[in-house]
């Protein structure tokens, strides 16, 4: 990997921390639709799964993230079952965007002293309950005050607020339907190599544009599954790390919840084709010492089709106005330069707000993912790198991952992470 | 007393405290489209906000606006999530760039204020009206009453004005 790509000069967070801090363990729920669970029983499975991960026992947590949109468990309910006695925790409201800036909260409680490990989790059913596509009980709230801009006119839905940017990007770049039905083309073909994703049939750019249209340029496939789940991360120092029983993923750098200019009302500020991630690298490259150019695997949230591209082209792996052609040309698939999302995400996989993108980055960094290649006598798959349907969906020699998360077009967070080169 | 009002089925409500949306929709009631200019930038702003987005001054007044303008971007929605708008498919949301300080204080910015493609009376615009309108159309305010102190601001074509040839749609239609 090349470090010197980027200048230090740039850098806004102590160097220090870039490497200090770590990922150790990486938990889930099945994906699922009608899950029987509630919110804090798939918490307490997800936690605990990570724990084992992380070769860790309720001792040794004692802090707690979580973050939810009034669709989940608070943190003190979910240790409490698990005998987890906390020196910190905060429930957070918001959904995408949460993960990466959670995990920069948590390094920064372990730096102030406030605890030493960190459990963040997710636990929503996003598809029997609280609906993320915002129908049934969202959709019923009353409409107050600043919501009437918006709601009052039937612009609701994160699929209807986001499509003015979407279609503005097609205006003013020429970026065509076919070319980002290529992000489903390929976070299916990841999916079909994921046995725990919800979706597991491979689609083509075909059957994108001709499912039916949900609201311009969004047809029915180029919108995420609603799933019930729970997913957790644990972070810790990187040396307490080292004594788990995998290899940290280690954290360059995080951006949390960076916003656009007017982020009350985004729109006005344009232009309205570009996200915050246009910001947001500014932080993140430099505190990194990295840049795109560097990383191996990405995982720019796909809520839509249209935020994976948007992201890629902001963050800059490609220039401005050609994430079309990017996310087209075969780069994100596996086998490709760089793939993308990687467990086939929110399109696929299941929905999380985020958090199995960074799972899965975690995964592919300790070249360990959980596809269906045979498991060796050490325990670890021998990953064969066909990337055939049903097979494997590990990359070769990952040594940098980068994570792209997304609130909405104007508030994003983002993270790098490395392989351990102690 | 707050201002509600029964709009298509919902319930639509502006708090006493709330005074910058207290005053926004009373003025659209009047048919009077007014936005808060901060006294210190002399910047118009939208949607109503606490304090001038460019100074952080909480003092402005509210001036009368031209409520012409120019589509920047849309959204056709073909599949309801509210079940207010369940009958009301495929319906229009329009962002239009005001006349007035479009690309100021910089070149991108403009007051893009949001609403509904309706007929000239106010009614929700019908599929043939809505293939007509794309980035680029020409549009003007209407006024759809809530209360008879709240009314929605909303858009329709302006018929009066120069139309570009071909405003751009979607382009898989």
């Amino acid at each position: 990997m090349t470090l010197a790509s980027v200048s230090d000069h740039d850098a806004s967070s102590p160097r220090h921390l870039r490497g200090r801090y770590a990922i150790c363990g990486v938990g889930e729920t099945s994906y699922r639709r009608g899950s029987q669970e509630s919110t804090r029983s798939l918490a307490t499975w997800a936690v605990s799964n990570a724990m084992r991960d992380a070769g860790m026992s309720a001792g040794d947590i004692d802090g707690m993230l979580s973050y939810s949109g009034n669709d989940s468990t608070f943190a003190p309910f979910v240790a409490g079952d698990l005998g987890i006695r906390l020196n910190f925790y905060m429930d957070v409201h918001g959904g995408g965007s949460s993960t990466e800036a959670l995990i920069g909260i948590a390094m920064g409680v372990i730096e102030a002293g406030m605890c030493r490990t960190v459990a963040i989790y997710r636990a929503m059913n996003g598809y029997s309950a609280v609906r993320i596509g915002g129908t049934g009980a969202r959709s019923a709230v009353p409409i107050v005050g600043d919501q009437i801009h918006h709601r009052a006119y039937g612009w609701q839905s994160a699929g209807q607020m986001f499509a003015p940017t979407f279609l503005r990007h097609m205006y003013d770049y020429g970026t065509t339907p076919e070319q980002v039905a290529a992000v489903k083309v390929a976070h299916s073909k990841h999916a079909s190599n994921n046995p725990k994703a919800y979706y597991r049939r491979r689609y083509t750019v075909e059957d994108v544009v001709s499912s039916r249209m949900i609201c311009t340029p969004l047809h029915l496939l180029d919108c995420c599954v609603e799933t019930d789940n729970a997913t957790c991360i644990i972070v810790t120092g990187v040396e307490r790390a080292r004594d788990c029983p995998s290899p940290p993923a280690v954290i360059l750098a995080v951006v949390g919840r960076c916003c656009k200019p007017r982020i009350d009302m985004h729109y006005q500020h344009g232009p309205i084709s570009t996200v915050a991630g246009h910001y947001a690298r500014e932080l993140l490259w430099p505190n990194a010492g990295v840049g795109p150019e560097d990383i191996d695997v990405t995982g720019s949230y796909d809520a839509f089709t249209f935020t994976t591209m948007l992201q890629l082209e902001d963050y800059g792996f490609c220039r401005k106005g050609e994430g079309g052609h990017y996310v087209s040309d075969g780069t994100i698939e596996l086998g490709g330069r760089r793939p993308n999302n990687t467990s086939g995400g929110h399109l696929c996989e299941g929905y999380t707000h985020g958090m199995n993108m960074v799972i899965e980055n975690t995964r592919q960094l300790r070249g360990d993912v959980d596809d269906s290649c045979p498991v060796g006598p050490d325990g670890r798959r021998l990953h064969t790198h066909d990337y055939a349907e049903g097979g494997c969906r590990q990359v070769r020699d990952v040594e940098l991952t980068a994570n792209l998360g997304w609130a909405m077009p104007g508030t994003g967070s983002a993270m790098v992470m490395a392989k351990d080169i102690r | 007393m707050p201002i509600q009002g029964d709009y298509m089925g919902m319930t639509l409500t502006i708090e006493d405290l709330d005074r910058e949306n207290r005053d926004f929709f009373r003025y659209c009631a009047a048919r009077d489209f007014r936005l808060q200019r901060g006294t210190a930038s002399g910047l118009l702003r939208y949607p109503p906000t606490t304090a001038c987005p460019w100074t952080g001054e909480r003092e402005s007044e509210w001036v009368p606006v031209d409520a012409a303008g120019t589509v920047h971007s849309y959204v056709e929605v073909h599949h309801p999530i509210q079940p207010a708008f369940r009958d009301r498919i495929p319906y229009m949301i329009i962002l239009a760039d005001l006349d007035t300080q479009k690309g100021v204080p910089t070149k991108h910015e403009a007051l893009r204020v949001a609403g509904n493609l309706v007929t000239a009376d106010g009614a929700f615009a019908p599929p043939e009206m809505i293939a007509r309108v794309g980035i680029g159309t020409r549009v003007r305010m209407v006024f759809v009453d809530v209360t008879d102190e709240f009314a929605l601001p909303q858009w329709t074509i302006d018929e009066g004005a120069e139309q570009p040839e071909r405003p751009w749609r979607y382009p898989r239609e």
